[in-house]
């Protein structure tokens, strides 16, 4: 035994009603390597660090820790084990700070005693100092609900690394960071390494494997197929052995034929909850049958725009025309009616009700259509059942029970796959889309990257905000380039390069960067 | 081997998962706690649980035969506690905590005394004074939840408030009415009571229809109905719901009117349906209201599971009297309900402890308050 392993589960068996996420599962991490897991949406990845984190107890299966076989029945002994991690959905207080979501249980008090004043500056310290090592850039003073979904990550991050844990799991860390983001986080994963640590890295890019893992673990369906030594595999292989089929990666699409103005913004101002003018006179044009693109660093004003656009939040001053409609203060109801869709960037926020079955969750918006009706206002639960079964094949959403399986209970990438269904599926003429392909496998994200374009194709206007630079040049006919609450510029996707916008996007932080 | 293993979800994780086991778990406890404070006070539960059972099948205790009496006053108690459970159900499932059954009911049988003592007796004069008390509680109710959605002030405090105002309201108009002394009225005219049935030595009458309707109807709205959907989206994510279009200031209202509809119902069925002759001046709240929450509660705020936990408060009114008749206190059925709302506390405490199975994340715990 030349290699010491930090952890070994060993013939892990987990099952839920109807699925069996985790089968027979051996997992060996060596000491201070970095490890991928790699898996399709519902492979069992979020699953199995559960049972290694004491989320979950397991049916079957041992686990041992630097050699030890232990019990971790519940988080606190994970912790206690120098196991630490960062969740796929985010456990934070929302109205709490930076530095009290860090300190959540374990707060460091003056004197003893159950009403001991807190004392909060040491952690605030800590928290400030570890920001700053790391290049977080997060303010320990601001509160979650006024920081962007890309911040609130960063401050998971930021809570294992304050809590000096030894392995580190982190579950899809990066699907809401910018490129820039990403390499920072890269950079702090191969820091974390040099300094002794064990990191088990979840998630769907490859890129990102090949940039810092070094072995990989493939996940599928339950079953794990095979661990390999990154250097040895290229993407495409480590792609084929996930989905056991080969991937494209790039989207065919016919040139386009865009039409009349679809989307119009002109002149916008919004205001967060805190007062801060988030967009300024902003202009958008989206034409029918384009994808218009926004491209920009995480925090420029793109969510208070979604949210301006679909009528989750006041407008300040301008106007937002849907096919030359008015619908800058009307209310929810009438913008869908009018033709809007919403994929929305916080999807277990806004996207779905997670105690509703998937069949309730396909029929949100359109519960209230007469192909949903029956006599007497009654809802006809057999068109959803069968509209939902209808979807579930259409975009492979894995799923233990079908149409009646709780919308909570599915992996993460499967719930995005039931949101992007029902809006994809009701076809509105204007689809505003945030981070589509968030935590989807490649698999899935070549799928509904297909349904986009088809969408185009049927003249439909998409807006389309990501952070990754990739799938805006990939999909897009248009980009715009937002920075600080304004469009910049605005370029035809053929005639632009990504380093070309990936500079505006940069310059554009560095300048906002000297304004704090 | 394995197939054993797959197919077995722990006997916890179901128990947790199932509402039902754990109301009914949570109801046994009662009893097993009011059981052990019997022996303690040195009586004999048994006779007790034969109070209990005697106000259920209708068995008289001094000549071995059959009274059915007691199931008639036990069906009619439980009245009053089932609409007030969808008082507080109704609200419950759209995401409100209405501590206003009681001001509702109130408002209710208030408006039916009026009705019935101010108007000329007519016949179907009671069914006049029933929709009064709907309307009036549903006004009540409907208070609130303009409040709520338009101020966002909190339903729980502008309930409990309007509770005592509803009080002494009741009072100023009640005081005014014919006949006025300090607790009671003229007598209510024979037109505005309801029409006795099945058990005419019980106070049992029509009212239990209304009951039963109301069941159905719950049942129907929250499950089954488009609006019912909205109902239960806005309960469980207020967020997605207003984001997907559904108006959840409307439903936020009006989810408060129809629970006050309900308890104003069970105010107006109490008055109508009771063998006093005459209209109430009340100095103090008959309870129905904040028992209900209790009974919602137990009932998971499900139609049916309300129906039988509303049995079970009407079983242990009914009880009362025979237990003092077996020498047991009758305060005993107040402490097993009280323990049944404490246990019942638990059951969010059984939540959190689900989720943190589900989830176990510690922060989680916090974040979910
Ligand atoms: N609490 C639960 N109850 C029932 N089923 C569950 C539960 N948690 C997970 N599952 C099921 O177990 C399977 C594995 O889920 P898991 O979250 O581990 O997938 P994953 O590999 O992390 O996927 P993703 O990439 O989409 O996050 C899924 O089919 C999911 O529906
Ligand atoms: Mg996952």
């Amino acid at each position: 035994m030349q290699d010491k392993y930090a952890i070994q589960m060993i013939g892990i068996t987990k099952a839920f009603p109807g699925i069996i996420a985790n089968d027979n599962i051996m997992l060996n991490v060596k000491e201070n390597e970095i490890h991928a897991l790699l898996g399709e949406n519902g492979a069992g990845k979020s699953t199995l660090m559960s049972i290694l984190f004491g989320a979950y107890s397991p049916d079957a299966g041992e686990i041992r820790i630097h050699g030890n076989a232990v019990r971790i029945k519940d988080p606190n002994v994970a912790t206690s084990l120098g196991i630490g991690m960062v969740h796929q959905h985010f456990k934070l207080v929302h109205n709490y700070t930076v530095t009290q979501n860090i300190v959540l249980g374990r707060e460091p008090r003056r004197g003893k005693g159950l009403f001991a004043p807190l004392k909060l500056d040491d952690a605030r310290q800590k928290a400030k100092d570890l920001s700053d090592r790391y290049g977080l850039f997060i303010d320990p003073d601001a509160k979650i609900e006024d920081i962007t979904v890309g911040q609130q990550q960063r401050v998971e991050i930021l809570k294992t690394l304050y809590s000096d844990s030894d392995i580190i799991i982190l579950d899809e860390p990066t699907a809401v960071l910018t490129p820039q983001e990403i390499d920072e986080l890269m950079q702090i994963i191969r820091r974390l390494k040099q300094e002794g640590k064990t990191i088990i890295l979840i998630t769907h890019k490859l890129k990102e494997i090949k940039a810092v893992a070094d072995r990989c673990s493939v996940l599928r369906r339950g079953k794990l197929i095979d661990t390999v030594d990154v250097a040895g595999v290229s993407e495409n292989q480590l792609a084929s052995l996930m989905v056991g089929r080969p991937v494209s990666f790039e989207i065919e699409k016919a040139d386009k034929k865009s039409g009349a103005v679809m989307l119009s913004i002109k002149g916008l101002n919004v205001k967060d909850s805190t007062g801060v003018l988030r967009v300024k006179d902003l202009d958008l044009e989206v034409r029918s049958g384009e994808i218009m693109g926004v491209a920009g660093v995480d925090g420029n004003g793109q969510s208070n725009m979604l949210d301006a656009i679909c009528g989750l939040c006041k407008v300040q001053s301008g106007t937002i025309e849907l096919d030359g409609c008015d619908i800058t203060s009307m209310p929810i109801k009438e913008r869908i009616q009018k033709g809007l869709g919403f994929i929305p960037e916080d999807r277990q926020r806004y996207g779905l009700v997670n105690e509703f079955t998937i069949a309730e969750n396909v029929i949100l918006k359109d519960y209230d259509k007469s192909r949903y009706s029956k006599p007497l206002g009654v809802l006809n639960m057999d068109a959803a059942k069968a509209q939902a079964d209808e979807l579930i094949k259409q975009f492979d959403v894995r799923s233990a029970q079908g149409s009646a399986t709780k919308a909570g209970s599915l992996s993460g990438g499967n719930q995005q796959k039931v949101i992007v269904a029902r809006e994809i599926s009701l076809s509105p003429k204007v689809l505003v889309v945030a981070q589509p392909t968030r935590g989807l496998d490649v698999g899935a994200i070549e799928y509904i990257r297909h349904r986009i374009v088809a969408e185009r194709d049927k003249g439909r206007a998409v807006l389309l905000v990501s952070f990754e630079l990739d799938e805006i040049m990939n999909l897009c006919d248009r980009i715009a380039t937002i920075s600080k609450g304004s469009i910049v510029s605005v370029d035809d996707a053929k005639s632009v390069t990504a380093h070309e916008i990936g500079l505006r996007m940069a310059g554009s932080k560095e300048a906002s960067d000297e304004e704090k | 081997m394995k197939r054993n293993d797959l197919n077995r979800t722990s006997f916890i994780d179901w128990f947790l998962g199932n509402d039902g086991a754990i109301s009914f778990a949570v109801v046994i406890l009662g009893f097993i706690f009011g059981t052990i404070i019997v022996l303690l006070v040195g009586k004999n539960p048994i006779n007790m649980y034969k109070s209990l059972l005697y106000s259920m099948i209708g068995r008289a205790r001094s000549n071995g035969g059959w009274n059915f009496r007691y199931i008639g006053e036990t069906l009619n108690y439980s009245i009053p506690f089932v609409l007030c459970g969808f008082a507080m159900a109704f609200a419950y499932r759209v995401g409100l905590f209405n501590v206003g059954g009681e001001g509702q009911y109130i408002m209710g049988m208030t408006a039916a005394q009026t009705v019935a003592l101010l108007l000329p007796p007519f016949p179907g004069q009671w069914v006049v004074c029933l929709l009064a008390a709907i309307m009036a509680g549903a006004i009540w109710g409907g208070i609130v939840g303009l409040l709520k959605a338009r101020f966002k002030v909190s339903e729980v405090v502008a309930t409990i408030m309007l509770n005592y105002i509803a009080l002494y309201l009741s009072r100023l108009i009640c005081l005014q009415h014919p006949g006025a002394t300090t607790y009671n009225t003229a007598a209510l005219p024979a037109t505005s009571k309801l029409a006795k049935f099945l058990i005419p030595s019980s106070n049992l009458n029509i009212g239990f229809f209304f009951m039963l309707a109301a069941v159905f109807i719950y049942w129907f709205v929250m499950e089954k109905t488009k609006a019912g959907f909205a109902f239960r989206a806005t309960g469980y994510n207020q967020d997605a719901a207003r984001c997907s279009g559904i108006p959840v200031v409307r439903s936020i209202s009006v989810s408060m009117a129809v629970a006050g509809a309900f308890a104003g119902l069970a105010g107006a069925l109490v008055l109508l349906g009771g063998a006093y002759p005459k209209g109430r001046i009340i100095v103090s709240m008959d309870n129905y209201g904040f028992n209900g929450m209790a009974v919602a509660l137990v009932g998971n705020c499900r139609a049916i599971g309300t129906l039988l936990a509303g049995l079970l408060f009407g079983v242990m009114k009914q009880s009362q009297s025979l237990m003092q008749d077996m020498d047991i206190p009758k305060e005993i059925t107040y402490i097993i309900q009280g323990l049944i709302v404490v246990f019942i506390a638990l059951r969010a405490g059984l939540q959190l402890v689900r989720e943190y199975r589900a989830k176990r994340i510690v922060a989680s715990k916090v974040a979910s308050v």
